[in-house]
């Protein structure tokens, strides 16, 4: 993201260059309408939700309230949350861990056939998840890991490892190899190269992969429905209860969206342009 | 490459050849810090996909319990006489291609208005990308309830200003409502990709073209189309990947309903969603696999050729 370019084409007109960024805008916020939508709807009485659209109300945190209290028998706010936070970071941290070294084998130092490794693991991306989820069940049902958060670590590091694996290999090819080579006459292992060199040059980089397997770990829905209908659900479970097919929803379903959902946003949104650039070379490089 | 790390092993091995250990354990020095890594990605795809090929040679009925029996290929007999499997496919290929393909279009339009210069583009850019951020299952149950919805929704109420009469689009349409959502969840992704494509041209040889007297379209169509090109491919290739396993979306919105169902789904349905046919169900997901495989095989050649570019460097 090159903000302090000159516009695209020399000379054009400055009316053409104003109306394209005026659309630009339109665009922009026709796009984020559904969004803007439901904040706005999370602040409403059920009754203002479920009328013609409503753009002026009284606003209200009542549903905010409704949502976090915790009712007996049922996944709580608080549960789902925790269980989210603790399955998410555990895995995040782990994918991390194994895919460090694996980048460095791949990219630093290649092993032999390097780039069937590097197929390997984003090919196992396209194996439909669908056809795993049964013996997947059946594993998880035998060893006692259903409705259990190491059930889904261990399936999250499955999920995030060859994405991560692929992004952080493009990020180390980028580090100058004469610098690893110097920590390495210098006497430095793999764990001193790790730390003297590599890590720090790579630090936005690694930033933006831990990233992205944030979101994916946090909004993964198919195997946590799957296996931890009972105890251990995360917080897209959570989401779908508050659906009910009794009575009106939408204020209630609005604001538990939103706070299912601000975590990873207001991440990504601050990240962002790190973010952009760690997709365009972990998926172009 | 091979020069470069043949330096790499010639400046490693002076300072060491005392404490070094012997030649042979040099490649496995190498392959060490990546063992872990493709050894749990090993287990933890490779063992699913046997377990599954073995239950699909059985006849294995959970509900009611019975006795597991080798049948041999008895469940891939009926795969395609099934019309339900049928149109499960069919509804598979529609929420890949509709949503691939409108959401790359959009996703290149906008990359193209965030490629120009203008006052909050940053601001711009974050409206963008925020529904890629969303949890699939909000953005599901949001657009079936506040979007489509034919009391309240917002769509409706447009239609209704317009004269029109309003639509039950989930319920009418539920292919359509599911795809139209898909389009919105992946347009961010799309431009992403597109806008990193557009910031890799040079502007040189655009300014160059300029000066040759080329009008904008034809700049745009010549050369600025034919550079984002391999963008386009890993952009529906990397889509296709995903919305072929579609199955948040279809799971919150319609539940399957009336002629929603996909293949992920049809497969979830048939096996730990209340068909509990195990046999069968792996049957059908082992087709699924081949079916991948096939795509696969053709986006990883598109993939190589990526690869390939960057290796002259």
């Amino acid at each position: 993201m090159r903000g302090d370019r000159a516009p695209r084409v020399v000379g054009e007109r400055r009316w053409v260059n104003v109306s394209f960024g005026a659309l630009a805008w339109v665009v922009g916020l026709i796009f984020f309408f559904p969004v803007f939508w439901m904040v706005l709807n999370s602040f409403k009485t059920e009754q203002d939700a479920n009328t013609s659209p409503k753009l002026f109300f009284h606003p209200t945190l009542d549903r905010y309230k409704d949502v976090t209290k915790s009712a007996g028998g049922l996944l709580s706010f608080g549960e789902a949350f925790t269980n989210s936070a603790v399955i998410v970071l555990v895995s995040v941290t782990i994918v991390m861990l194994l895919a460090i070294p694996a980048a460095y084998a791949l990219a630093i130092r290649p092993v032999p056939k390097w780039r069937d490794v590097l197929f390997f693991f984003i090919s196992t991306k396209f194996l439909p998840i669908v056809a795993a989820i049964l013996p997947i069940w059946i594993l998880g049902r035998n060893l006692d890991l259903l409705n259990t958060r190491l059930g889904l670590i261990i399936l999250y590091v499955g999920i995030n490892l060859p994405l991560a694996v692929w992004m952080l290999r493009s990020f180390f090819q980028e580090i100058p190899r004469e610098l690893v080579e110097a920590a390495e006459i210098d006497g430095a292992g793999l764990r001193g190269q790790l730390t003297s060199v590599i890590l720090p040059i790579a630090a936005p980089g690694i930033a933006a992969t831990a990233l992205l397997c944030v979101i994916f770990a946090w909004n993964e829905f198919f195997y946590a429905v799957q296996l931890n209908p009972v105890h251990g659900s995360t917080v897209p479970i959570w989401v779908t209860t508050n659906v009910s097919t009794r009575g009106d929803f939408l204020a209630k379903l609005s604001a538990a969206s939103v706070l299912a959902c601000i975590p990873v946003v207001l991440a990504g949104w601050i990240a962002q342009k790190r973010m952009i650039r760690g997709l365009a070379m972990g998926a172009i490089k | 490459m091979d020069a470069a790390a043949g330096t790499a092993e010639a400046s490693e091995q002076k300072p060491r050849k005392l404490i070094s250990p012997p030649r042979l354990s040099e490649s496995w020095r190498r392959r060490l810090p990546l063992l872990p890594a493709l050894l749990i990605m090993i287990v933890l795809t490779q063992v699913p996909f046997v377990m599954s090929i073995y239950y699909s040679l059985t006849d294995w009925h959970v509900v009611p319990p019975g006795p597991r029996k080798f049948v041999g290929l008895d469940n891939y007999s009926h795969l395609f006489s099934d019309h339900f499997f049928g149109s499960a496919v069919w509804v598979s290929v529609q929420l890949a291609v509709i949503p691939v393909l409108g959401s790359l279009v959009l996703g290149t339009a906008f990359a193209l208005l965030l490629d120009r210069k203008f006052i909050g583009r940053g601001l711009v850019r974050t409206l963008l990308i925020t529904p890629f951020l969303l949890m699939p299952v909000v953005v599901g149950l949001i657009w079936k309830n506040q979007m489509f919805n034919d009391l309240y929704g917002v769509i409706n109420w447009v239609v209704g200003k317009l004269g029109g009469t309003p639509v039950d689009f989930v319920a009418r349409h539920p292919t359509m409502a599911i795809a139209v959502t898909l389009i919105w969840q992946w347009t961010p992704f799309m431009m992403l990709i597109m806008l990193a494509g557009l910031q890799s041209q040079p502007p040189d040889v655009l300014e160059a073209a300029k000066v040759d007297g080329a009008t904008p379209w034809g700049i745009f169509r010549q050369l600025t189309l034919a550079h984002l090109r391999p963008y386009m491919e890993l952009g529906i290739l990397l889509g296709t990947i995903y919305l072929i396993q579609v199955y948040d979306l279809v799971a919150v919105m319609t539940g399957g309903g009336p002629g929603s169902t996909n293949v992920p789904y049809f497969v979830f349905q048939k096996s730990i969603g209340g068909g509990w046919e195990f046999g069968q169900a792996s049957a059908y997901s082992i087709v699924v696999v081949v079916f991948s495989i096939i795509i696969a095989t053709v986006s990883l050649r598109v993939l190589s050729r990526l690869l390939r570019g960057e290796e002259t460097v």
